[in-house]
C-alpha cells in the first residue's frame, strides 16, 4: 500500500513507471466480494451509485488534480455520455441491432470525449480563471438547452429506456441489480486503471508539470495548450463512461444530470477526497455517497452539514481525506505509530462529542423553529424529548462545553506527540 | 415605440442592480485576484436581514442596518477564512467561496425555511410614478435607479478624488510598495471585501422585495454575476458597469420581443423545411428568444472570452 502511495503522493517526482500489482488485486478482490457481505437490494444500489460516482470523480481529478484545471461544468461530459447511451439503448431496443449492453458506456465515452474536444479546443489554452469561467458559461448553456432542445435531451421530463431489451450477454439480461452491479464493477476497474496508467504516461506527467509551471514546460519545447487538451480529452472520455453506467443503472436522465448543481457536487467530492493523491476522489466518493445517503435518512439537513464539512476541509486540511491518510505515513515509517494513539483517543472521542453536540444543537434549533405547531417532541442520538422546554438544552449546552473543553485542554499533547512520533529515530533508521 | 421605452428603463433597473453587485466583485478580484463565488450569497443575506429588521422596525432602517451587518460579516470571512486558505494557492481560495456559498444557502434554508419571505415595497414607494403609453412605471423603479446611480456616484468619487480611494488603487496594483510605504495593506484588503459585500448587501435589500426573498435568489443571479464582470473585463469598474447595462438591456428586450428563429433565418434566405416535426432540428426551428433570454449572458460571454479574452474594457494582462 505505501509503495503505491509513495508513487501517487508526490507529483514533483517524475519517473517511477513501476506499477505495483497489490492495490489493484485487493480492490477487484474487494469489488468481487462486496455484493455478499451487504446482499440487501439497498445496499447493492447504494454501491452502484458509489462506483458511478467514483469514475466520475477520478475523470474531474484529471482535470483539477493532475491538471490544475478548475472546471464548474463538467456534469455536462458525464450528461452527455449518458444522453447518448440512453438514445442507444432505445435504437437497440426499436431496430433489434446486436449490441451487447456491455459495451454501451463506450458509446457514452466517445460521445464524452467528441463534446470535450470541442469545447477543449476553446477553453484549454489558459488554465485559470477563464478555463473556470468559460466552463462554467459552457454547463450553463447546455443544461438550459436541455429544456430547449427537446429531440436530444427530451425537455423536462428527460429520456428513459429500458436496458434489458438487448441482446443477451452470455445469458445475462442485467434485470437484476447483481448483475448491473458486476457490470459497473467491471466498467470501474477497467477505467480506473487506465486512468491511473494515463497518469504515469509523458502526457500525464506534462500534465503535472503544466499545472505545477506552464512557462517552464514551454520553455521545454512542450505546448501546455495541447497537453492540457488531451488531459481534457480523456477526462472527457471517462466522464462519458461514468454517463453511460448511469444510463445503464437508472434507465432515466433529465437535466438535473447536466445542471451546476450536479458540477457543485462533483467538485465538492473531488475534494473531500483529496486531488494530490490518485486515490483521494475514490475515497471521497466513497464517504460522501455514504453521507449523502445514510445521513439523508436521519436528517433534512445532510446539505448543511456536508457544506459545514467542505469548509472545514478546504480551511484546514487542503490535502482533503487522502492528505490526511498520507500524512500518517511517516509514522508508521518511523515505526512511531504506537506513540499516536493514546493521544488520538484522548482528544478526538471528546472531539467526536463537541461535534456531535453541536450538531444536536443545531438539529434541536432547527426543529424548534420548523417543526408544526403543537409537535414539541422530538428525538436525537435515540432520546425522545420535548424540544420546547430547557432541560435538554442546557443538557446538550453542558456536554458539549465540557467535551470542547476537554478536546482544548488535550490538543496540545496531541500535537506534541505528533511532532514526537514524526521525529526520525536516532537510531539507525532509514530517514 | 412606446414599448422601447418601457424596456429601456426596465433594463436600465436590471442592469443597475447587476452593478451594485458586480462593482464590489470586479473590486474584490483585482485585490485578491480570485472570483468570490459566495458574492451572490452576500446580497442573498442583506435581503434576508432587511426582512427580519424589517419586521421591527420598518423597511429604512432595514436599508441602513442590513448593509453594515452584511459588510462586518464579509470583512469577517476575509479575516479568518480567505486570509487563512490564500497559503493554499488560488484554487483552493476559489473553491472555498464555492464551499461558502452553499453553506450560506443551506444557513439561510436553516434559519427562514424553504417559503418565500412577505418581504414588500414599503407603503411610501407603493404608487405610479408615471405612466407612458399605458404602461405604468412603479416608483419602486425610479428609486431603485436613484440608489444605484448615487452609490455608483459615491463609489466613484471614493476611489478616484480622495486619499484613501488612492492608496486602495495603489493597494491594487503595488500591494508590496504600499506596504512599504507604512499603510496597512491586509487591513485595507480587509475593508475592500467588507465593502464590497456590504454593496452587494445593499443590492439585495433593494432587490428582495422585487424579485423575492427565497433561498434561491442567490444561484438565480449568482453566476450572471461572473458572466457580467468577465464580459466587461476583469478587475474594470467601467466595464462592470458597461456589461451591467449591456446585460440588463439585452435579456428585458429579448423576454419583451417574441423573435422566433425561424423567422430570423427565413429573413436572411433559409427556408424553413417542409415537414418540420421529423426534421432534426425542428427545435432549433421553433426557438424564441424568450426562451433564450437567460442564456443570452452566457452565450455572449463565451463568445467574448474567445475573442477577446481580457474582455471589454480590460487589462490585457489581466
Amino acid at each position: 500500500m505505501s509503495d503505491t502511495a509513495k508513487t501517487t503522493a508526490s507529483p514533483q517526482r517524475a519517473g517511477a513507471m513501476s506499477l505495483t500489482l497489490g492495490p489493484w488485486i485487493v480492490a477487484a478482490l474487494l469489488l468481487l466480494v462486496l455484493p455478499f457481505i451487504f446482499d440487501n437490494n439497498s445496499s447493492i444500489t447504494i454501491m452502484n451509485q458509489m462506483w458511478i460516482t467514483v469514475i466520475f470523480a477520478l475523470a474531474y481529478n484529471m482535470l483539477l488534480g493532475q491538471g490544475g484545471m478548475l472546471s464548474f461544468g463538467h456534469a455536462v461530459y458525464m450528461g452527455m455520455g449518458g444522453f447518448l447511451c440512453m438514445h442507444v439503448m432505445n435504437y437497440v431496443e426499436d431496430f433489434g441491432i446486436a449490441l451487447p449492453l456491455p459495451v454501451l458506456p463506450l458509446f457514452g465515452g466517445l460521445f464524452g470525449m467528441g463534446f470535450a474536444m470541442l469545447i477543449g479546443a476553446i477553453s484549454t489554452s489558459g488554465a485559470g480563471t477563464r478555463f473556470a469561467m468559460i466552463s462554467l458559461g459552457v454547463g450553463e448553456l447546455v443544461a438550459a438547452c436541455s429544456v430547449i432542445i427537446v429531440a436530444f435531451f427530451g425537455g423536462e421530463e428527460g429520456i428513459s429506456g429500458d436496458r434489458t431489451y438487448g441482446l443477451p450477454f452470455f445469458g445475462i439480461e442485467f434485470l437484476k441489480q447483481i448483475e448491473v452491479y458486476y457490470l459497473i464493477s467491471f466498467w470501474l476497474m477497467l477505467s480506473a486503471a487506465l486512468m491511473y496508467l494515463f497518469s504515469r504516461t509523458p502526457v500525464g506527467r506534462m500534465a503535472n508539470a503544466v499545472r505545477d509551471n506552464p512557462e517552464r514546460a514551454q520553455f521545454l519545447g512542450y505546448s501546455s495548450r495541447w497537453v492540457r487538451f488531451y488531459s481534457f480529452m480523456a477526462s472527457g472520455f471517462f466522464c462519458g463512461i461514468a454517463g453511460g453506467l448511469f444510463a445503464i443503472n437508472y434507465e432515466i436522465l433529465t437535466e438535473e444530470n447536466l445542471n451546476t448543481s450536479s458540477s457543485g457536487i462533483i467538485l465538492l467530492v473531488t475534494f473531500l477526497g483529496g486531488v494530490g493523491f490518485f486515490f483521494g476522489p475514490i475515497i471521497g466518493a466513497i464517504a460522501f455517497t455514504l453521507l449523502q445517503t445514510v445521513l439523508s435518512l436521519k436528517t433534512e439537513l445532510w446539505a448543511f452539514y456536508a457544506g459545514a464539512l467542505f469548509l472545514a476541509t478546504v480551511m484546514y486540511f487542503p490535502g482533503g481525506l487522502a492528505g490526511l491518510i498520507m500524512m500518517h505515513v511517516p509514522a508508521f515509517k518511523f515505526r512511531n505509530a504506537g506513540k499516536l494513539v493514546m493521544p488520538y483517543v484522548k482528544t478526538l472521542i471528546p472531539g467526536l462529542i463537541t461535534v456531535l453536540g453541536i450538531a444536536a444543537l443545531v438539529e434541536m434549533i432547527f426543529h424548534y423553529r420548523h417543526a408544526s405547531v403543537g409537535d414539541d417532541e422530538m428525538t436525537i442520538f435515540w432520546t425522545t424529548f420535548d424540544s420546547h422546554s430547557v432541560v435538554p438544552w442546557v443538557i446538550v449546552t453542558v456536554i458539549t462545553a465540557i467535551a470542547s473543553y476537554i478536546t482544548k485542554t488535550t490538543a496540545p499533547d496531541l500535537k506534541e506527540a505528533w511532532g514526537d512520533a514524526n521525529t526520525p529515530p536516532t537510531t539507525g533508521g532509514d530517514a | 415605440m412606446e414599448l422601447v421605452l418601457v424596456n429601456l428603463i426596465d433594463g436600465l433597473v436590471t442592469g443597475l442592480l447587476l452593478f451594485m453587485l458586480s462593482a464590489g466583485l470586479t473590486l474584490i478580484f483585482s485585490m485578491m485576484g480570485v472570483l468570490n463565488f459566495a458574492h451572490a450569497s452576500f446580497y442573498m443575506l442583506g435581503a434576508y436581514f432587511a426582512f427580519q429588521i424589517s419586521l421591527a422596525l420598518g423597511f429604512w432602517m432595514g436599508l441602513l442596518i442590513a448593509p453594515i451587518i452584511v459588510g462586518v460579516l464579509g470583512a469577517g470571512v476575509e479575516r479568518y477564512g480567505l486570509r487563512r486558505v490564500h497559503q493554499y494557492g488560488h484554487v483552493p481560495e476559489l473553491i472555498f467561496t464555492f464551499g461558502l456559498a452553499l453553506l450560506i444557502e443551506e444557513l439561510v434554508q436553516f434559519l427562514w425555511g424553504k417559503n418565500q419571505m412577505a418581504y414588500n415595497i414599503p407603503d411610501v414607494l407603493n404608487f405610479t410614478a408615471f405612466a407612458i403609453a399605458g404602461n405604468s412605471i412603479p416608483a419602486y423603479k425610479i428609486f431603485m435607479i436613484f440608489i444605484s446611480v448615487a452609490i455608483f456616484i459615491g463609489l466613484l468619487y471614493v476611489l478616484t478624488r480622495t486619499r484613501v480611494g488612492m492608496i486602495i488603487q495603489a493597494a491594487l496594483n503595488y500591494p508590496k510598495t504600499v506596504e512599504a510605504l507604512g499603510h496597512n495593506v491586509p487591513l485595507i484588503f480587509m475593508g475592500v471585501f467588507g465593502v464590497g459585500t456590504a454593496l452587494a448587501g445593499v443590492a439585495g435589500v433593494i432587490a428582495g422585495p422585487v424579485l423575492g426573498t427565497f433561498p434561491g435568489m442567490a444561484f438565480v443571479l449568482g453566476s450572471i454575476v461572473f458572466v457580467t464582470i468577465v464580459i466587461g473585463g476583469l478587475g474594470s469598474l467601467w466595464g462592470a458597469l458597461v456589461a451591467s447595462l449591456l446585460i440588463g438591456w439585452i435579456t428585458t428586450f429579448a423576454k419583451s420581443y417574441n423573435l422566433a428563429m425561424s423567422d430570423v433565418l427565413n429573413a436572411i434566405g433559409i427556408a424553413t423545411p417542409e415537414n418540420l416535426a421529423d426534421n432534426v432540428f425542428r427545435d432549433l426551428w421553433t426557438v424564441t428568444s424568450p426562451q433564450i433570454a437567460d442564456i443570452l449572458p452566457y452565450i455572449l460571454m463565451v463568445l467574448i472570452l474567445i475573442f477577446r479574452p481580457y474582455g471589454l474594457l480590460g487589462n490585457r494582462d489581466a
